[in-house]
Order: C-alpha cells, then structure tokens, then sequence
C-alpha cells in the first residue's frame, strides 16, 4: 500500500482516449477529481461515462492520454493495479460470491491468517471495525445470496474498505434500489467522504447527483461538455448540457406515413411481471416508430416480449389484422415479426458460421425442398439480400466474426430481409457500427419502411430515434410516460420525459 | 458446404497471428494425417494388415462403436453430451435377448432397438424441458438403465437359440457383413442429414449459439432433444447388433463404451464445446482408434501400451480444439 502524496488531487485525467472496436467512446477528457470529495459523472447513455470510471478503475486501459493518480502518471491494466493504489469500482453488477457469508465476501484474498489457517477471531475484530470506519453494519454471518440489493453493495464497501481502497467508483449504484434504498446510499457516500474517502459517482438520476456532488462533468458523445463544482447546476442545466449537438444532417429525409395506412402491429396492454406493463401502440404501414427511454426503463424487454423471446403475463398482439399468439420466438417469425437483437454477438449471429449460413438460418424454408437445402438456390438468395443491404458478396463465405462491426449488422439485417416481414423491430440497429456503415442503415429502414413494413426502432442514441422516426415513445420504469409527435418530437421533451423532470411529461 | 467444418472458414482471416492459422490448420487436418500415418505405418510394418480379411475385421470389430459416434457427433454439435450409451447398448442387447423366445427373433431385435430409442428420449427430456446438466442427467440415467438390464438378465448371461436371432450379428452380404453396411449407413445418413438438411443447419445453430438459434425462431430444445433421441436409437442398434453376433444378452456388455464414443468423435476433431464438427471426422477418428487397436495385435505389443497411447492422443485432440479456440 502506497501513501498518498501530498495535494488536493486525487486522480486527473489529461486528453484520454478510448475506442471499442472501432467507435470512439471517450475523446479527449480531461477531467480533475478532488480528493475526498464526491464526483459525479453523467451523460446520456453512451455518453463515456461510465467508460471514464472503468477506466479510471483499471477495468479498461486507454488508448491514449495520460491518468494520473496521487500526482504519478499510471498505466492500469488491471483492477488488480488500480487496487494497489487504493482504487476500487463499484459495478453495476455485482461480483460478490452469492453462496458464501457477508464476512468472508468481506475478506475475500485479504483474509486475516497465519500459514493457511484463518484466524476468525481478528477478522470479526476487524470487520467490527470496518463498519465503524463505514458508519453502517450488515449482518456477517448471513449468506449473501439472501441479501437485498441494497445490502450487497452495503457489502461491496465493505468490501472496498478492507482493501484499503481511498477511491471508489460506483457506477449507478442506486439504479436498482427503491428510493429509501438509495437516500441510505448516498447518505453513506456522504459519510464515506467525510472520513477522507473519495468517490466518483457515475449516475443518471441528476436528482441523486445534485444531491450529493461536490463535482460534476458532463459528457456527450465521449467528450467533455464540462466540469465544476456541482454549485449552481440544476437538472435543466445537466440536461441542456447533456443534449446533443444540433440535429445531425447525417440522416437521411424521411418520408412521412400517409395517416389512413393500414395498421400492420398493433399491441394492447402488454405485461410482463417485474418488467413493463400497460404497453400498447400500433405501428401503421410505412411508419417508423421509436421507443426512447434510459437503459432499464424496459424498451428492450418490450421488443423480446412482442418476438416471444420472454413469455408475456398479459396482452394482445396483433399483426396485420389477425390476432396471433406468441409463445416463442418461432411463433413470431411464423407471424411475420423479425428482431434485430440488442447484442448480435451473443443473440444474433453465429460467429464462426458463415455469412451465408446466418443469412439463411431464420427462413431454411425458403432455400430448402422438403428439408433438402437447395444450395444453389441458397446461395442466389443470400446473395441477393446482401447485395441489397451492402455486405460485399465476396464475404459471404467467410466466418462473421472476421467481418467489421458494421458488415455484422448488416448481415443481421440481411438475415431478417431474406423473407420480407411484415413488422421489423430493430433494438440498437447501429451499436458499435462505424458513421459509414450508420448512414446505409439509416437509409436501408427508411428504404424498408417507404416499401410498406412496419418499423420499431429502439436506441439509447436519443439522435438516431428522432432522426428516423415519425413518432416516439418515451418509457420509464417499465410504462410508457409520454408519445411525441409533430412539434413534441424534439431532443428536450423526449430526455425531459425519460428523466422524468416535470416539463417533460406535459409533452404527451 | 457452407457450415463451419470447412477448411476454408476454420481458418480466419488472421494475418499476422501466424500461430493461431497453424494451430487451426493441425485441428483441421490432424486426424486425417494422423489416420494416414498409422495406415502406412501399419501397411509397412505387417504383412497380415493390408489384406482385405484384416481391414473387413477392422471394420466390423468397430461397428457398435461407430454406430453409436456418428449419431453422437449429432449430439455433441447440438451442444449435448451423453455418458448413457454404454449403459442403452447392454440394455438393448439384453431385452432382444430376452424376448427372442417370446417374441421370435425380428420382434425381439426391434424391442431392443425401441428400449434404447426409449432412453434416448428420456435423456432428451431431462436435458433439455428438465433442464437438468447433460453429464448429470445421462450419468443418472446409465446407472438406472445398468440397474433394470440387471433386473432384465436377472443377473445371468442370456444365451439365445431362437433360430435366425444371429442372422443380423453374423451374415454376410458379397463377403462384407451386415454389422458394416449398417455402420456405412448410418455414417452416410447422419453425414447427409448434418450436412444437406435444414435439420442439420438446426443443429450447428444449437450448439453454436443457442440463444441466437432461439432468437431465428429454432426450437433449441426440440433440436437438442432430437439428438439424444437419435443417440439411444443408435446405441439401440449397436446393442442389439452385438447381441446377435455373439447370440447372448449381458447387462455389462457396454461397460466402457460410452467413452470409446466419446473418444472417437473428439479425436476426429468435433468440439465437445458444441456447434463445430463433422461426421467424416468421426468415421476417421473411430477408424484411427480401431487401426491402433488391430496394431497392437498385429505387432503383438503389449496392450498395456495402448491405453497409454490411446489417452495421449486423445488428450491431444482436445487441447487442440481448446488452444484454437483461445487464441480468437
């Protein structure tokens, strides 16, 4: 363990740079946190920074740029580095060992021992001690999995300060808590502060983050907006801060639905326990509709429902006039639904198979007699539908996982066109898809949706929502809170709502 | 072909990273050198190995076993596993033998069959609606299935004299036995149900990603289930093959099996990790093993060597797919 030297500074990051596959996700942040105070980090989802924490944890290393921690410059490639210089994360999802008691998760690798034998005896003492030092206590001996939420992270600082650790990051640690829950927590961050401890809050609750920040920087698109003392900030002011640029030329002219166009997916009252309810909208022939909404507010969770992917409690759906009923995935794709799922790496594509062998996977009917594969046929079909979607035919028999970023998603793209659905709903279309690759995108669902299909787009990029759609919807907290529309279909009413400041909900 | 077996795609496009093409390149190829090595090694060494007598031999001894591994490569590419088929061989065996007298022989050997289609189709329920591990669930089960062939053999050897029983087990068609047709057709009937069918597609999508298989609107388990169901049948066959070749039911017969299967398919070169393989590579792999086996008669070495050679190798054979599979 390494004293602090010297200085207000705890940590300050000079111009760092991180890009994931690709698509930069902090460009030059330069950013100063001050020892024992709390920090917060906010920004739309996406913004970076969430990034920066982990960055600043060792979870992620920069590509550029320098950090510096106590006045040195460090280099973390592991949190195992951060942690020597008494840093630690908080993640959002916990790491505790669920089956094993609160103390030993406590002392998990810096156990009190001597040789191999655990003396219990000093590390009861200590953990005594340690919830004196945190101003709170959970009981030792029950079993973590038995746990609350809000008691495991109680763990998880516990845990942070028997390694000693001077810095935690949290990255939305109230997120999940009710709202008791997370006053508690931050009236722990404020307890923690005050013995010397500093903390950088990662959030978007802006509530939360006034509440508590001494400090806040504001990132967009992986760039600071700004950063100072949390004095004079108010949610209008973040949330202004946070908007971004002005609406990009980047996407293409929509053309509006005519009004009287048939409905082709209409839901009604829609529940899944613990996940949404009371969803119902109908999508017309040639719309686009958007569904905004912070990560958890359940917009994924709908799309999955509507596909079968998650069973439904309740709810009706209907596609082109004929009621169907969706127990699985298959149902879906029988009923002319197609999902673009959130992660095409883990849920859409099958990464050493081939372009062709994905493209044609969801419709083998279409490329097969009486379950024989017509190879050739396949072949002339898949191709056909890249071409389309503008993946090089070159590719289509190599494995995806050696294809970019953006020619995987059009291979997705490609797989659900194949055989035209009636209702395309396209969770994160371009999630880690270089600007190029975007623009064809873009171009290809208002291509689809001008030829009659019936299109959900669902995006933590608030830009690409409002540049597609014709109209949006605003979910929160598993309801849909607001629809805009027209003049309401503005940046300011849809983060307005989605944060539920009070402006915002007059929208709908 | 268009599935990932092919050499073309196992190799990536990864210039630069010349260890992880060689690597890929010796899982590819390995087997097929490997089977080539020990042929000619064999052909040279022995006078006896290069007749048609000793390789028709070869080839029957490895019936039962290759039955049972084309249909479990099905398996294992499905993302399944089954530890039961040793325990379904013994049991099927012991059923035709026990209802041969009651039944007459044709019945008695369908019975056999169908009892080990039977635990097939329980492993498949469990592994997959009961969502109980593959390992745990076939473990189980090849100890009940041990269980009732005790209670079905009452303990004893069965011996049959039910006329034509041993027809399946011991004819002969233009000098080749039945035991080997059958093996050559399930290997071509798995091979082109992998490969030609919207059924084998299904099957690569199980295993390879389950939940995007899901996703484009398979029915994984059904898939999953399938496959183990096909395993049973296959171990059916085998037993009641046996059985009829040697005219006797007996409740260990197939002790051991299980991982002779097991064995053969990994070292082919399909994945126990699931969505990668072929059922060429196993007809090689079964054949490989049985070769090593015939050259330790044929040399007259000492078997005790060959257990050491045969686990060498197929430890081999895993570490590569595992190293390969790392260093993407």
């Amino acid at each position: 363990m390494r004293e602090p030297a010297g200085g207000a500074d705890h940590v300050v990051a000079r111009s760092v740079h991180k890009r994931f596959a690709g698509v930069a996700a902090l460009r030059a942040v330069d950013v100063v946190v001050r020892r024992a105070t709390i920090h917060a980090l906010v920004g739309e989802n996406g913004a970076g920074k969430s990034t920066l924490g982990r960055l600043i944890a060792g979870v992620h290393a920069a590509d550029g740029g320098v950090l510096e921690v106590d006045g040195r410059p460090v280099r973390y490639s592991s949190p195992r580095e951060a942690l020597v210089d008494g840093i630690t994360i908080l993640a959002q999802e916990l790491t505790l060992v669920e089956q094993r008691s609160v103390i030993e998760n406590v002392f998990l690798g810096v156990e009190e021992r001597t040789g191999a034998v655990l003396r219990r005896r000093e590390m009861r003492a200590r953990y005594r001690q340690l919830s004196e030092e945190a101003g709170f206590t959970v009981d030792a001996d029950a079993e973590v999995a038995t746990l609350r939420l809000a008691d495991k992270q109680k763990v998880e600082i516990l845990r942070a300060l028997a390694r000693r650790a001077r810095l935690i990051v949290m990255d939305e640690p109230t997120a999940a808590l009710t709202t008791e829950e997370a006053q508690q927590l931050l009236a722990i961050m404020r307890d923690l502060r005050s013995r010397g401890t500093t903390i950088i809050f990662v959030s978007h609750f802006l509530e939360d983050v006034l509440a508590v920040a001494d400090d806040i920087t504001v990132l967009r698109d992986g760039a600071l907006v700004r950063s100072g003392p949390a004095t004079g900030e108010t949610v209008d002011s973040l949330v202004t801060a946070m908007l971004g640029r002005p609406t990009d030329t980047a996407f293409p002219r929509k053309q509006p639905a005519a009004a009287d166009a048939p409905v082709r997916l209409s839901v009604q009252g829609l529940r899944r326990a613990g996940s949404f309810s009371d969803i119902s909208f109908e999508v017309r022939s040639g719309e686009i509709l958007g569904i905004a909404g912070l990560v958890g507010a359940g917009r994924t969770e709908v799309a999955r429902g509507i596909f079968g992917a998650d069973r439904l409690d309740a709810g009706r759906i209907v596609v082109d006039g004929v009621a169907r009923r969706i127990r699985r995935p298959r149902d879906a794709v029988r009923a002319g639904i197609a999902m673009l799922p959130e992660s095409r790496k883990d849920q859409g594509l099958l990464m050493d198979t081939t372009v062709l062998g994905n493209v044609t996977l969801a419709h083998l009917g279409e490329v097969s007699n009486r379950s024989i594969i017509d190879r050739r046929r396949e072949r002339r079909r898949a191709l056909d539908v890249l071409t389309e979607v503008g993946v090089d035919t070159a590719k289509a028999r190599v494995a995806v996982t050696t294809l970019s970023g953006g020619n995987q998603q059009k291979t997705l793209f490609a797989k659900w066109l194949l055989k035209r659905p009636a209702v395309l709903i396209a969770d994160e279309p371009t999630r880690g898809v270089d600007v190029g690759s975007k623009r064809v995108i873009y171009d290809l669902l208002l291509s689809l949706a001008a030829d009659g299909m019936s299109v959900v787009v669902i995006s933590s990029e608030l830009e690409e929502v409002l540049g597609l759609a014709h109209r949006v919807l605003v979910m929160r907290e598993g309801r849909i809170v607001s629809e805009h529309v027209g003049s309401s279909l503005n940046q300011e009413a849809v983060l307005h709502a989605a944060f539920a400041s009070t402006e915002g909900a007059a929208a709908s | 072909m268009t599935l990932v077996t092919e050499p073309e795609q196992a190799v990536p496009t990864a210039a630069g990273r010349p260890r992880v093409v060689r690597l890929s390149a010796v899982r590819e190829y390995g087997i097929v050198v490997a089977f080539l090595a020990v042929f000619v090694f064999l052909s040279i060494r022995s006078e006896v190995f290069l007749t048609s007598g000793n390789l028709l031999n070869v080839l029957e001894q490895s019936a039962a076993v290759g039955i049972i591994a084309c249909a479990g490569t099905l398996l294992l590419i499905s993302g399944g596993f089954d530890l039961s088929v040793g325990a379904t061989f013994a049991l099927s065996g012991a059923v035709a033998a026990k209802m041969a007298e009651p039944l007459g022989a044709p019945l008695a050997l369908l019975v056999g069959i169908a009892a080990g289609l039977a635990v097939g189709l329980l492993n498949g329920v469990l592994a997959t609606v009961g969502r109980i591990n593959p390992l745990v669930a076939t473990l189980s089960s090849s100890i009940v299935v041990a269980g009732v062939a005790l209670i079905v053999t009452e303990g004893f050897l069965i011996s049959v004299d039910t006329p034509g029983f041993d027809r399946l087990g011991q004819g002969e068609l233009f000098g080749i036995s039945y035991a080997t047709y059958l093996w050559g057709a399930f290997a071509v009937l798995c091979g082109a149900a992998l490969n030609l069918t919207t059924y084998g597609r299904r099957v690569f999508a199980a295993g390879g990603n389950p939940e995007a298989a899901r996703l484009s609107g398979i029915r994984v388990d059904l898939v999953r289930a399938s496959t183990y169901a096909l395993s049973g049948l296959a171990a059916g066959v085998a037993g009641v093959l046996v059985a009829s070749r040697v005219s006797t039911g007996q409740a260990d017969a197939g002790t051991g099996m299980e991982m002779q299967v097991i064995a053969a398919i990994v070292v082919g070169g399909t994945s126990i990790w699931g969505g990668q393989g072929a059922v060429w590579r196993t007809v090689l792999g079964v054949l490989l093993l049985a070769l090593i086996d015939n050259g330790f008669n044929l040399l007259q070495v000492d078997p005790i060597y060959q257990q050491i050679l045969q686990g060498a190798i197929i430890l081999a054979a895993v570490a590569l797919d595992a190293w390969s599979r790392q260093r993407r």
